[in-house]
């Protein structure tokens, strides 16, 4: 298939784009992507995440996704500057791209789910802070456990839910 | 700036004293966390840096296992001092600048005491880390745990229910936690064994590394060997695995210190000598030259081929062989041609001192 934009290269990146709610799938070949903005597996390859990163886009094009755009309310940082210096801006950038993050930890790691040590910072000790709070915020972890198959830590939580009960 | 102000020098581990310590050099413990609410690394100014640095001066001030620390300011001090710090071992490459022509900025900053240091501001905000002598995963993690445990409790650091502590690159998150072996491997790569070695290691999540970690050479058949993966399993999981493989592949080692023994005894003799001799003798020597002669004579020090020196001695001479060691000691210039001479120098002093190595 030749390229939409040149008409004369092969098309190698297949590019997808929402434009007023319908989808358009745009055959370019290496250069106009580049023209237009798209990142190809050789400038991702660059950063140190680069092979991770290019394997979230199957090897082939990165294609810029609505998400690219959100800016982590706390620093800043936007998903590009993540894939640029393979480096986050700050801990709630983990709250921000959380669902990005979760599956390239599961790839880097194998799982995404914590079970080391567990670390309560100074000040919010389980008596200080709000019972209730406590109990949702326990609960939703259990939920994460039992999805990840933690059942280890699962067990743990449903223990200290059973406490504050 | 005094390093005489280090007990060691801030290397206790060089004594040889720890178990399997002819083999495995050291054992280092790594734990990344960073402080919650401030930017990491990549996003912060140096009013955050300054505040991550005082907060972990009164942290440590207030705490039992860093309150007699010794605070080395990176940004106040010179680029050989730097250098002379990360050749110990104590800080990395990133942290002493040495990559970069301009001093590093303000805020980074090495806290130590006893055997273990706290990296300020790195790529992490707080790089906690301890080296042991010899194969020792469970003192080297118990110490450095015990620091962080401590330090938790007066600074809030960045956590997720899910993820773990949080770190700057996601490869670290979870436990921030990096276990590694400095690991003499002559046997496996004479035997030419080495290879099915370190690709074994990649099927079992473990990574290897050069002398000074990420990034670098391997030189003298020193290898890192180090846990891939931070997140999913426990603490004492990741050390476990690690210290069960480390196992393996030191007896690995030693079948091939054996094979070589029974199929080619004159030529290991010969050249473990041969290394010796040079060392002894030489008038000029590259580093590269001087660890690869450090292997050999350590090779037929752990066989008993060479009556000596001391395992503590070879260790030194790994020290205090390098650039900003030997210009420091010679009060000259990093960049100094004359220090091959001044290295060869050395090394013959330190090996004169040593009693009783003569030719059986």
């Amino acid at each position: 298939m030749l390229c939409d934009n040149c008409k004369e290269r092969d098309a190698i990146i297949n590019l997808t784009q929402v434009e007023h709610d319908s989808k358009v799938t745009l055959h370019l070949c290496e250069q106009c992507a580049q023209l237009k903005g798209v990142e190809t597996g050789g400038a991702v390859l660059k950063t140190p995440l680069g092979g991770f990163l290019t394997a979230l886009g199957k090897g082939g094009a990165l294609v810029p996704t609505p998400a690219d755009g959100v800016r982590c309310a706390s620093c800043g940082s936007t998903l590009r500057d993540f894939r640029d210096s393979g480096r986050l801006g700050c801990d709630q950038c983990y709250a921000t791209f959380d669902a990005h993050l979760r599956d390239l930890l599961r790839r880097l790691h194998g799982s995404s789910q914590h079970v080391g040590e567990r670390y309560d910072a100074p000040g919010d000790l389980e008596g200080a802070a709000d019972p209730r709070s406590r109990l949702l915020e326990l609960k939703a972890q259990l939920r994460r456990a039992v999805e990840g198959e933690n059942f280890e830590l699962a067990a743990e939580l449903r223990d200290r839910i059973r406490v504050l009960e | 700036m005094d390093l005489t102000l280090l007990p060691d020098g801030g290397m206790r581990w060089l004594d040889a004293s720890g178990p399997k310590s002819t083999i495995v050099l050291s054992t280092r413990i790594r734990l990344a966390r960073n402080v919650r609410g401030i930017p990491f690394s990549q996003r912060a100014k140096d009013t955050d840096r300054k505040a991550v640095l005082d907060r972990v001066q009164e942290a440590a001030a207030a705490s039992d296992h860093l309150s007699s620390a010794v605070a080395f300011h990176l940004d106040e001090m010179e680029r050989p001092e730097r250098q002379l710090l990360h050749e110990r071992h104590l800080i990395s490459k990133e942290l002493a600048g040495l990559e970069r022509e301009s001093p590093p900025r303000p805020g980074a900053a090495l806290l130590v005491q006893d055997q273990v240091g706290v990296m300020v501001n790195e790529e992490d905000h707080l790089r906690l880390h301890g080296m042991w002598s010899g194969f020792d995963l469970e003192d080297a993690y118990a110490a450095v745990e015990s620091v962080d445990a401590e330090l938790g409790t007066l600074i809030p650091f960045a956590f997720h229910p899910e993820f773990g502590y949080l770190t700057s690159c996601p490869t670290n998150a979870g436990t921030g936690l990096r276990a590694s072996v400095l690991i003499h491997l002559p046997g496996l790569v004479l035997t030419k064994e080495i290879n099915k070695v370190l690709q074994g290691l990649s099927q079992v999540g473990l990574t290897f590394r050069g002398l000074y970690g990420e990034g670098s050479e391997v030189v003298g058949n020193f290898f890192q060997l180090s846990n891939q993966t931070t997140l999913g399993k426990t603490e004492d999981e990741l050390i476990d695995h690690l210290g069960k493989i480390v196992r393996q592949v030191v007896e690995y080692e030693e079948q091939a210190r054996d094979v070589l023994l029974r199929t080619a005894p004159e030529e290991v003799e010969d050249k473990t000598w041969r290394a010796y001799g040079l060392l002894k003798h030489a008038r000029r020597l590259t580093f590269e030259e001087t660890m690869n002669l450090l292997s050999g004579v350590r090779l037929g020090v752990g066989l008993k081929l060479l009556p000596g020196p001391g395992v503590y001695t070879l260790n030194k001479l790994l020290i205090y062989t390098q650039l900003a060691h030997l210009a420091a000691m010679d009060d000259r210039s990093t960049g100094d041609r004359e220090l091959p001479t001044v290295r060869a120098a050395f090394v013959r002093r330190l090996l004169e001192d040593e009693p009783n190595v003569e030719p059986r």
